[in-house]
């Protein structure tokens, strides 16, 4: 059987999970042995016509993008939406909780209206179907690999489902909110082994909610320790703005 | 002469971000020599707006995923400078070690796996693996202990998550800082193997006398804290960086640049070569001298030779850090609180690429009321389009358009640009895009 083919594409982001996957160190050189990776303009000039899986990072912000996505979509038979931009808007889509013509003031004061932009930053499926995400901002590179296989093998991507409480918890962390902190781990979906948290910061919901999230859980925990819910709307907003507003919490 | 050439590269590979050359030449005569950039729009300064003093950094390190460790620590330090928080000797070696670890990272990257290729005629480093394949596997190792570095300090080095305002959320163990000080030692070695391999590399001929701006701090090769230097003006403080970086907007409307004294200056490994040779350790010095690189190098190809003689240095540096942390104890340091206050601070750090600098002013709650960030790459645009203007017209009948073609390429590559920094809020329409 011949290896698929694997091309990757940007759009609006920081190409942090292109580089994270240039990370993989010599775990690439073995993914390498079940794929082809024929484009990846980050890292080689070389380009490719055709491929099997298109992974895109970052999120669907300019109208003009959209004729390159749909482009990919006919192309490739799986498109995989790589990183917290690509499959919920991600960091880009905080400025969705303010008009167009406010960011466009405030960056571009002198000709607001100069650069093209839509109204939102969304997420890709906002303009192509989108078959498979890998969450995260960065993406966890094993996950990574684990979905590619997975997908190889003409099996479901394996994410988990449960919250990134369920890891913290495996790592023996304090609770933050013992700390008075608030966190985003008790409805965001668990994968990254609770990175943030085992490592002294809170989790700031980078990798979207679970399938239902227990919302009414979250307004449990905040008033256990005294907190107001505005907080966590607040910090939900960091990655999740169109999450945030798509369940009404 | 008389010669008729276009040259139109649509989104330069391997370079981070999405950019364009464009060259018009009719008839002997240049028309137009650009580097136009077509990265989205991101609008970071709109969404920092509002947000409390502790997403600041959370938010400016997606600006960019390979800079993110450089817009954490510029942002950190310039929350750290509005609110007048003096920081211990201790959290200076860790921020610089952290800092150190992305140039593991970055440099590694950039010298192996996006500009080698172009010299050993292969289109990117996935052939290298079966040609070159110690050279990779070497590449690899050394990169893995940047991001080892980077794990050890702060959780990880793309979006770090343990550098806060006031200090760490976490500490490194005894047994994991001497674990990289061995490795530190190894990787001097391996090192060594890559600056022969660079010897024996051709690069491009070419000198333009331009201005070089790097921090500056006497008896130090200066990474996070100093002043600015430019090497026609002297010593400028960092807090008025806006009277060196002069932020404009050109009228084919690329990404913001900057100009102090000339059109145009460079920052980046080249830049603190030039202004802080003095300071590299002395095994770089030799390195230094063993390829025959010395200041002021007017060759902007030799920015990528730069970048391995800092890497030797940064060995060094590293290995003294974690030495002198070792012998005098690590201690358990809480981060320090601001006390909220309405305020402006500056942070500038020198990261991979050049000097970066962001700014914020918060409100009595301690919630952005302003943020500016000027990038590196913003800085080296227009330097780059003036060697762009020195080379093409040098060429014409001696290069064949391919070979043009891959000279600017190469030129771009070799300042290392990081677009999707340059353009976190500008973005370009172009007439003939699509």
């Amino acid at each position: 059987m011949s290896k698929p083919k694997v091309a990757f594409f940007d759009f609006t982001s920081c190409e942090g999970c292109q580089l994270a996957i240039l990370n993989l160190e010599v775990e690439l050189l073995e993914l390498l042995d079940i794929i082809d990776i024929v484009e990846f303009r980050e890292a080689m000039s070389e380009k490719s016509e055709t491929y099997d899986i298109a992974v895109i990072e970052g999120s669907f912000s300019r109208e003009k993008d959209r004729r390159r996505l749909e482009k990919i979509r006919e192309t490739a038979g799986v498109v995989i939406a790589m990183g917290a931009c690509a499959h919920i808007g991600g960091i880009n889509s905080l400025r969705n909780n303010q008009t167009r013509d406010e960011v466009q003031r405030i960056v571009y004061p002198d000709n607001p209206t100069l650069y093209e932009t839509n109204k939102k930053a969304l997420p890709i499926s906002a303009a192509i179907k989108v078959d498979a995400f890998v969450p995260g901002c960065p993406v966890n590179v094993g996950e990574f690999v684990k979905v590619v296989k997975n997908l190889v093998l003409g099996k479901a991507p394996g994410l988990p489902t449960y919250p990134v409480c369920v890891e913290c918890k495996m790592n023996e962390n304090t609770c933050v909110y013992e700390y008075g902190k608030t966190c985003l781990g008790p409805i965001v979906r668990a994968g990254c082994n609770a990175v943030c948290t085992s490592n002294g910061g809170v989790c700031i919901g980078c990798r979207g909610l679970i399938p239902n999230p227990n919302l009414n859980s979250q307004k449990d925990i905040m008033e256990k320790y005294g907190l107001n819910m505005n907080l966590i709307m607040d910090s939900m907003n960091l990655f999740m703005t169109e999450e945030n507003k798509a369940k009404e919490v | 002469m008389g010669e008729t050439i276009k040259i139109d590269v649509n989104h330069i590979t391997r370079v981070e971000g999405h950019g364009d050359i464009k060259i018009d030449v009719e008839n002997g005569v240049v028309k137009e020599c650009k580097l136009e950039i077509v990265e989205a729009p991101r609008f970071f300064e709109a969404m920092l707006k509002g947000r409390h003093y502790t997403e600041a950094a959370i938010i400016t390190s997606r600006i960019c995923g390979i800079c993110s460790v450089g817009h954490q620590l510029a942002s950190v330090k310039a929350t750290e400078d509005a609110f007048g928080i003096e920081l211990t000797k201790q959290n200076r070696q860790l921020k610089t070690l952290l800092d150190m670890g992305q140039y593991f990272e970055s440099h590694v990257l950039h010298v192996y796996f996006l500009a080698v290729p172009d010299f050993v005629g292969a289109q990117s480093v996935f052939p290298l693996i079966s040609t070159h394949k110690d050279v990779v596997l070497s590449a690899l190792k050394l990169k893995k202990l940047g991001h080892d570095i980077g794990d050890m300090i702060a959780g990880r080095l793309v979006h770090p998550i343990g550098i806060i305002p006031g200090g760490f959320t976490k500490m490194p163990t005894v047994e994991r800082l001497e674990e990289i000080l061995d490795r530190i030692k190894d990787a001097r070695g391996e090192l060594l193997n890559g600056v022969a391999l660079i010897k024996t590399l051709t690069l491009p001929d070419f000198t333009r006398e331009t201005e070089y701006i790097s921090m500056f701090k006497k008896g130090e090769y200066a990474f996070i804290d100093g002043n600015i230097f430019s090497s026609d003006k002297g010593e400028v403080s960092y807090k008025d960086y806006r009277k060196v970086t002069n932020e404009y907007l050109v009228p084919h409307s690329t990404a913001k640049r900057a100009k102090f004294n000339r059109n145009s200056y460079m920052v980046g490994a080249l830049a603190r070569f030039n202004n802080n040779y003095e300071w590299l350790s002395d095994t770089a010095k030799t390195v230094a001298e063993d390829i025959g690189i010395k200041p002021i190098c007017y060759n902007p190809y030799l920015n990528t030779v730069a970048q391995m003689i800092e890497l030797v240095h940064i060995i060094d540096e590293c290995e003294s850090i974690i030495t002198d942390m070792l012998s005098s104890g690590l201690k358990v340091e809480e981060p320090i609180k601001p006390v909220l206050k309405k305020c402006t601070g500056v942070g500038a750090v020198e990261v991979p690429r050049g000097i970066l600098f962001h700014e914020y002013t918060y409100d009595e709650a301690g919630y952005i009321v302003e943020a500016n960030c000027v990038i590196p790459t913003g800085q080296n645009l227009q330097n780059i389009e003036d060697d762009m203007k020195a080379i093409v017209p040098a060429a014409l009948g001696n290069r064949t358009r391919e070979e043009l073609t891959l000279d600017m390429e190469m030129l771009v590559r070799a300042y290392d640009p990081c677009i999707s920094c340059s353009c976190h809020l500008l973005d370009v329409e172009f007439i003939n895009d699509n």
